[in-house]
C-alpha cells in the first residue's frame, strides 16, 4: 500500500528539529531511518501531516566518550552501535543486542534512538537500555531534559516524549569492569521480532554472582526488568542451579500478551527459561 | 559483414552441463520488465474496496464522495458494472453434480471473505486511487462466518451460499478393491486424522495487471504477472465476450508463482472490462496486504487415514477420507486440486486396496487452488506420515517397513492401485545413496544415547520416500478427470536465415530458467552454440500458442515439443543439404551441426548455410518451403513420475519447543538432467518451501472469518539463514516415456520435505508420549504437545496435539 500526503521537512540542527515539530502540532513526527514509521505510513495505520527528517543531524550521530559514560546519538545506526569500538569496549551488551535486530538491510537503515523512541515492547534495544539504566537526552522548546530509561517508556508504543520534543542522544553508564553481557532472543525466523527477550548483565565476584542486571523483552507493555530475579541473583552461588532458581521468578510482575503463535503462560515460561540461560550465559558459568 | 558460413562445429553436448542462466543479469539486477515497470501514458490506476467481513449483505455502495474528489475519473460497483462484471470460471468440475456457485467479479449484494471484491474506483494517480478508495462508503450486514469445515457440514449450518442450499461443493469416491475386506483380515489397522492446513503462495512480486486498448480497433493488451498467458486469454474471451482474436496477453518477466499465478483472477477481468468500457489503459498493482487476502490459498484438507497391514509389516490397503476446504467460491482448479491427490495417496507402495474419498467444502474464506505441488504434497504428507506410524505399531523402523512395500526397481513399469502406470523408479538406489550421506545408523545410535541420559534436545529422524505425477497429460485422462483444458505443449524453432535460432515456447517461466535450459536443448539438437538460441515467451502475440507453466510440466512436456520441432527444422535442412549436395537426403549424417556425406566426410554443409540457402531460396529443391521452421505440438503418453529419498534430522530443544534441523539429505531421482544447477536451484528452493510448511507457514482464521496471519510479520517465511545447508545428490533412473528420460523437478523438493521433517518432529518427541504434532509445529506447539503428553503419561493416556 502507499501512504498518504504528507510534508517533508530536514531541518540541519536539533533547534531547527524542535522548531519544525512545534510549527507541525502535534500531526507532527520525527523520522530517522523509518524502518518502523514507513511500514505503518505505508499500511495507513499513521497519517502525519509532516515527517521531519533528523536522520542527518550531526548533533544526533555517533558515539562520544563522555568519561563516565558513552554518549551514543540518537540517529547513531543500528549497524554502527554493533560495530562501534567505544561500545563494544564499554557497553557490549548493547552491540550484542544490536547484532540481533531484523537483518543487515534493516541494521543499515533503523537507529538506535528510532527504535527507542518507537517503544515498541517486542524491540531489542529498549531492553538493553533499560538493563543497562541508560538516560535518555531530549530536546524540546523549551531546553533539553533527561529521562532515565526507566521513565522513559510508558506504555504500548509510547514514551514520555512530548509531541514537540526530539531524542538526541542516550547516555550509557559505564559499567566498569568484571560484568559479563548476554541478550537471548527467541524468534521463529532470523528477522521476525522476539517472541520474548532477555538482557543480562552480570557481575561474578569470587564465585558468587555480585550484581545481575535482567530486562524482559515483550513481556508486557514495556520493556521491563525482572527484579526479583535480580534480587534473589544478588549474592547467589554462579551454578546453574542457584541461577536456575532465581530465574524461576521472571515472569513475576510481567503481563505477557497472548498472540496466535505465543499465548501468556507460554511466552511466561520463555521468560524463566530464557532468564536463566542469560543468566548462565553472562556470568560465564559452565 | 559476418561470414555466415563461418561456423564452428559444437561438439559438446551442453545437455547436463550447468550453464549459467541466460535470464538472471537481468533479473538479479532488476534491468527487466515486471508488470508494474509498465507506464503508459493515460493510464488509470485501479484501487479495490475490499470487504472487512467474512460473510455479509452489502446494503448501501456510495461511489460519491470518491468521485468527487480530483484526479478520479470513474468509480464501479457491481450495479454500474453490469453486464460487464464477468464472472470468474472454474474449469474442473470434478464430478457431475457439483456445487458451482456464481462467482461474479464485484460482489453481487454479499461478500463472502475478507478481501472480496466490492468496488474499485480509477485515478490519474495511484495515490490518488489510493485515498480515492477509501473515501466510497460501504455499509455491511453482517452474516455468520463459516469457518470450521466439520461445523460447516453439520446439519443446520449457516450457508455460504444460501441458494446453494448446503456448504457441500462435491464428493468423489474412487474404490480399487475392498478395502474393509483387507482391514478385517489385518493383524494391524492404524487410524490417524492429520491437518495439512492452509497455506499462501507468497510470490515475490505480486500480482500486476495492465490492460491497453489499442486505437478503434477493438483491441486489447494485457500484461498480467501470471503463469498461464495463453489460458488467461482463452478465459478472458470466455468470460467478457471480447473475441479471443482481438486480445494479446503478456507475461513480461514474472517473480514467482507457485501455483498461485496459475489463475483467472478478477482483477485481470476488471482491469480488461474497465480499460475496454473506457477506452484507456488501466493498471493495478496488489499491496502485500491485498495478496495475503486476495491471491488464492493453498492446501487446507482435515484427513482421516486408515493403513492395514499385517504383523510381518505387509500393507494391505489403504483408506482415504478429505475435508477439502473450497474457500467461498471455485476458482480456476479449486475442486480438482484434492482429486490429484487421488492418485497419490498410495505413494510408492503396493497394496491391494484403496478406498479414497474427498468432499469439497464451501467457507467464508479466501478461495484455495493450487499451490506449489498442488494435491500431490498433501497426499505424499498422509502416506509418509501413516507409514511411520505402522511403523511404530509394529515396532518396526521405518525404512525396514518402506522397502518391504514399495515397488521393487525390477517391477517397473508397474501399475498403482490408483490406476497409473509408474514407467520408471529405482527406490532402492536413491535410498541407499540417501542412507550413506546421511549416516542413519550413527544418528540412530546417538538418537538412543540422547534418549538414554534424557538429554534436553532430542534427536529426531524423518523419512520421506516418496514419488509425484507431474507434467499433468495427456488430454485424453485430463478429460476423464472433468478437466476442461489439455495437456499438450508447442514449441516453434525458427533456424533464420544468419543461422540464429529463434525458439518459441508456450511454456511461460516465472523464474524457472526456461530460456537457458531450453536453450541447451535446443542447441544440442541442431548442433549450435547455446548462446546462438532466444527464447521466446509469454506473449499470445510473439508466441501464440502454448499451455503455459505450472504442475512440474514445461520440462516433461514442453521440452518434448522442443525436441519435435527441432527435428523437423533438420529434417528440411536435410532435404535441402542433399540438394546442394547432390546426394539422396538418406546418404546424409547429421552430426554437430553438419550434414556430411556419408563416407565423404568433407563434403558437408552446415545447418547455417542451409538456413542461408533456404533465406535466398535460389537454389531449393522442387517442392520445398524456402524456411527451416519447425513447429510441433505435442500431447505426451503419460505422466511423469520423479522420486526419491529425502532423511531429515533435527535437534527439538524440549525446554522450548524450538526444532532445528540439525542435517537433510535429499536424494532425488528425476532421470535425465538438462542443467544440474537449475535442478539444484529447484530443490533448494522447494525443499524450503516444504520445510516451510513444517516448521513456519500456515494461514489461520479467527472465528469471525478474519485471517490472522494477514502479514508477513505473522504468516512467517524462512529465510536462508533459517533452513539448514541442504545434503543433495541425485540418482539417474531415466524416463522410459520422455525422449530426454527427463522427468519434472518444480514440486519435488516440496512433496517430498514437509514429511520428512514432521517425521523427524514427532520421532524426536515419541519417547515424551508425543504421538502427533499440528503443523506449523512451532516451538510453542511443540512444547504444548510435550506438556499435554507429559501430563496424560502421568495419568496413563496417550498424547497428541
Amino acid at each position: 500500500m502507499i501512504p498518504a500526503k504528507f510534508d517533508y521537512v530536514r531541518p540541519g540542527s536539533v533547534d531547527e528539529a524542535v522548531a519544525a515539530l512545534v510549527a507541525g502540532g502535534d500531526d507532527a513526527k520525527v523520522i530517522t531511518g523509518g524502518q518502523s514509521l514507513l511500514p505503518l505510513l505505508r499500511i495507513r495505520l499513521a497519517a502525519p501531516t509532516v515527517l521531519v527528517d533528523c536522520g542527518r543531524i550531526a548533533d544526533m550521530l555517533g558515539v562520544t566518550d563522555a568519561g563516565n559514560s558513552l554518549v551514543i546519538g540518537a540517529a547513531t545506526t543500528h549497524h554502527a552501535v554493533m560495530t562501534d569500538p567505544l561500545v563494544k569496549q564499554h557497553a557490549p551488551l548493547l552491540s550484542l543486542t544490536a547484532a540481533t535486530v531484523a537483518d543487515p538491510a534493516i541494521r543499515h537503515r533503523g537507529t538506535f534512538g528510532g527504535s527507542l523512541a518507537h517503544a515498541d515492547p517486542a524491540g531489542d534495544m529498549p531492553t538493553a537500555a533499560l538493563a543497562l539504566d541508560c538516560v535518555m537526552v531530549v530536546a524540546g522548546p523549551s531546553g533539553r531534559r533527561e529521562i532515565p530509561a526507566a521513565d522513559f517508556f510508558v506504555d504500548y508504543f509510547t514514551s514520555d516524549l512530548s509531541f514537540d520534543e526530539v531524542l538526541v542522544g542516550v547516555r550509557v553508564p559505564k559499567l566498569g569492569p568484571g560484568w559479563g553481557y548476554e541478550y537471548q532472543k527467541f524468534n521463529r525466523t532470523a528477522q521476525s521480532w522476539a517472541m520474548v527477550g532477555v538482557a543480562a548483565a552480570v557481575r561474578r565476584e569470587n564465585g558468587s554472582i555480585a550484581e545481575a542486571r535482567v530486562a524482559l523483552t515483550n513481556m508486557g507493555a514495556t520493556p521491563l526488568r525482572a527484579s526479583s530475579v535480580e534480587d534473589a541473583l544478588r549474592g547467589a552461588s554462579a551454578t546453574v542451579e542457584a541461577v536456575g532458581a532465581a530465574a524461576a521468578n521472571a515472569a513475576d510482575g510481567t503481563h505477557a500478551t497472548s498472540e496466535l503463535h505465543a499465548q501468556a503462560d507460554y511466552r511466561e515460561h520463555l521468560a524463566r527459561v530464557l532468564s536463566r540461560r542469560a543468566v548462565v550465559a553472562a556470568a560465564g558459568i559452565g | 559483414m559476418t561470414d555466415i558460413a563461418d561456423h564452428p562445429a559444437v561438439t559438446t553436448p551442453s545437455i547436463g552441463q550447468s550453464v549459467r542462466r541466460k535470464e538472471d543479469a537481468r533479473l538479479l539486477t532488476g534491468t527487466t520488465n515486471w508488470t508494474d515497470n509498465i507506464q503508459l501514458p493515460g493510464t488509470l490506476h485501479m484501487q479495490i474496496v475490499r470487504s472487512p467481513f467474512a460473510h455479509a449483505k452489502i446494503t448501501r455502495v456510495d461511489l460519491a464522495p470518491a468521485l468527487a474528489m480530483p484526479g478520479v475519473v470513474a468509480a464501479f460497483s457491481a450495479a454500474e458494472l453490469g453486464d460487464d462484471n464477468a464472472k470468474v470460471i472454474c474449469v474442473w468440475p470434478v464430478v457431475d453434480d457439483i456445487v458451482m456457485p456464481d462467482f461474479p467479479s464485484l460482489a453481487v449484494g454479499e461478500v463472502r471473505h475478507v478481501g472480496d471484491c466490492v468496488a474499485v474506483v480509477l485515478a490519474t494517480d495511484r495515490y490518488l486511487a489510493a485515498d480515492a478508495v477509501e473515501a466510497i462508503e460501504v455499509d455491511y450486514e453482517p452474516l455468520p462466518a463459516v469457518i470450521d469445515m466439520e461445523a460447516a457440514l453439520a446439519d443446520g449450518a449457516d450457508l455460504v451460499h444460501e441458494s446453494a442450499g448446503t456448504n457441500h461443493c462435491y464428493t468423489k469416491h474412487y474404490v480399487c478393491g475392498d478395502y474393509e475386506k483387507a482391514a478385517a483380515a489385518a493383524d494391524v489397522v492404524v487410524k490417524r486424522r492429520f491437518i495439512n492446513q492452509r497455506l499462501i503462495p507468497s510470490t515475490m512480486e505480486t500480482r500486476a495487471v495492465v490492460a491497453s486498448p489499442m486505437g478503434t480497433s477493438g483491441e486489447l493488451t494485457i500484461w498480467s504477472a501470471t503463469q498461464i498467458p495463453h489460458v488467461l486469454r482463452v478465459l478472458l474471451a470466455l468470460v467478457t465476450g471480447i473475441p479471443e482474436n482481438k486480445l494479446r496477453v503478456i507475461a513480461p518477466d514474472v517473480g514467482g508463482g507457485f501455483g498461485g499465478k496459475l489463475q483467472l483472477y478478477r482483477e485481470e477481468i476488471l482491469a480488461t472490462v474497465i480499460a475496454n468500457r473506457l477506452g484507456r489503459p488501466v493498471k493495478w498493482t496488489e499491496s502485500r496486504s491485498e495478496n495475503m487476502v486476495a491471491m488464492h490459498h493453498g492446501r487446507d484438507q482435515i484427513q482421516f487415514i486408515e493403513m492395514a497391514a499385517t504383523r510381518e509389516g505387509k500393507i494391505l490397503g489403504m483408506k482415504v477420507e478429505l475435508l477439502a476446504n473450497m474457500g467461498a467460491y471455485l476458482q480456476l482448479l479449486t475442486p480438482g486440486i484434492p482429486v490429484l491427490g487421488q492418485f497419490m495417496f498410495n505413494g510408492i507402495y503396493k497394496m491391494d486396496a484403496y478406498d479414497w474419498k474427498s468432499t469439497g467444502v464451501f467457507t467464508t474464506t479466501t478461495p484455495t487452488d493450487a499451490y506449489r505441488g498442488a494435491g500431490r504434497p498433501e497426499a505424499t504428507f498422509a502416506v509418509e506420515r501413516i507409514v511411520d506410524e505402522l511403523a511404530v505399531e509394529l515396532g518396526m523402523d521405518p525404512m525396514e517397513l518402506r522397502r518391504k512395500n514399495w515397488i521393487k526397481h525390477e517391477e517397473f513399469p508397474y501399475e498403482t492401485i490408483a490406476g497409473l502406470t509408474y514407467d520408471s523408479g529405482n527406490y532402492e538406489a536413491a535410498t541407499d545413496r540417501a542412507m550413506e550421506l546421511f549416516d542413519y545408523d550413527g544418528l540412530r545410535a546417538e538418537q538412543a544415547q540422547r534418549r538414554e541420559s534424557k538429554d534436553p534436545v532430542q534427536l529426531g529422524l524423518g523419512i520421506s520416500t516418496f514419488t509425484e505425477m507431474c507434467g499433468l497429460a495427456p488430454s485424453r485422462t485430463l478429460n476423464a478427470l472433468k478437466y476442461v483444458a489439455g495437456g499438450w505443449e508447442h514449441c516453434t524453432i525458427r533456424i533464420l536465415p544468419t543461422g540464429k535460432v529463434e525458439l518459441v515456447t508456450g511454456t511461460s517461466p516465472h523464474g524457472q530458467g526456461h530460456e537457458t535450459a531450453w536453450s541447451q536443448i535446443a542447441a544440442d539438437s541442431l548442433g549450435i552454440p547455446v548462446e546462438d538460441v532466444e527464447v521466446i515467451h509469454g506473449d499470445t502475440g510473439r508466441s501464440p500458442y502454448g499451455m503455459d507453466t505450472y504442475g512440474s510440466r514445461s520440462l516433461a512436456v514442453g521440452g518434448v515439443a522442443i525436441l519435435h520441432a527441432a527435428e523437423e527444422a533438420v529434417a528440411k535442412a536435410r532435404v535441402i543439404a542433399a540438394h546442394l549436395l547432390e546426394v539422396s537426403a538418406d546418404d546424409l549424417e547429421f552430426l554437430d551441426g553438419s550434414f556430411s556425406v556419408k563416407g565423404d566426410p568433407g563434403s558437408s554443409k552446415t545447418i547455417q548455410a542451409v538456413a542461408w540457402e533456404a533465406f535466398t531460396s535460389h537454389n531449393l529443391p522442387d517442392g520445398t518451403d524456402p524456411n527451416l521452421f519447425g513447429i510441433s505440438t505435442v500431447d505426451p503418453q503419460v505422466f511423469s513420475y520423479p522420486h526419491g529419498t529425502h532423511l531429515c534430522a533435527v535437534d527439538i530443544d524440549t525446554e522450548t519447543g524450538m526444532t532445528k534441523i540439525r542435517k537433510y539429505v535429499a536424494v532425488d531421482d528425476i532421470g535425465v538432467q538438462v542443467n544440474p544447477m537449475i535442478v539444484e536451484g529447484q530443490i533448494h528452493g522447494g525443499l524450503t518451501q516444504g520445510i516451510a510448511q513444517a516448521l513456519w507457514e500456515g494461514a489461520s482464521y479467527d472465528e469471525d472469518g478474519n485471517l490472522t496471519t494477514a502479514s508477513l510479520a505473522d504468516y512467517l517465511l524462512p529465510s536462508a539463514v533459517d533452513v539448514p545447508f541442504y545434503t543433495t545428490d541425485r540418482t539417474v533412473t531415466p524416463s522410459t516415456t520422455h525422449p530426454l528420460g527427463t522427468k519434472g523437478v518444480g514440486e519435488a523438493g516440496t512433496i517430498a520435505s514437509t514429511p520428512a521433517v514432521m517425521n523427524a518432529v514427532i520421532d524426536a518427541l515419541r519417547p515424551l508420549g508425543v504421538t502427533d504434532v499440528l503443523m506449523p509445529a512451532t516451538p510453542q506447539t511443540v512444547w504444548r504437545a510435550i506438556q499435554v503428553a507429559q501430563a496424560a503419561g502421568s495419568t496413563g493416556n496417550g498424547g497428541a496435539a
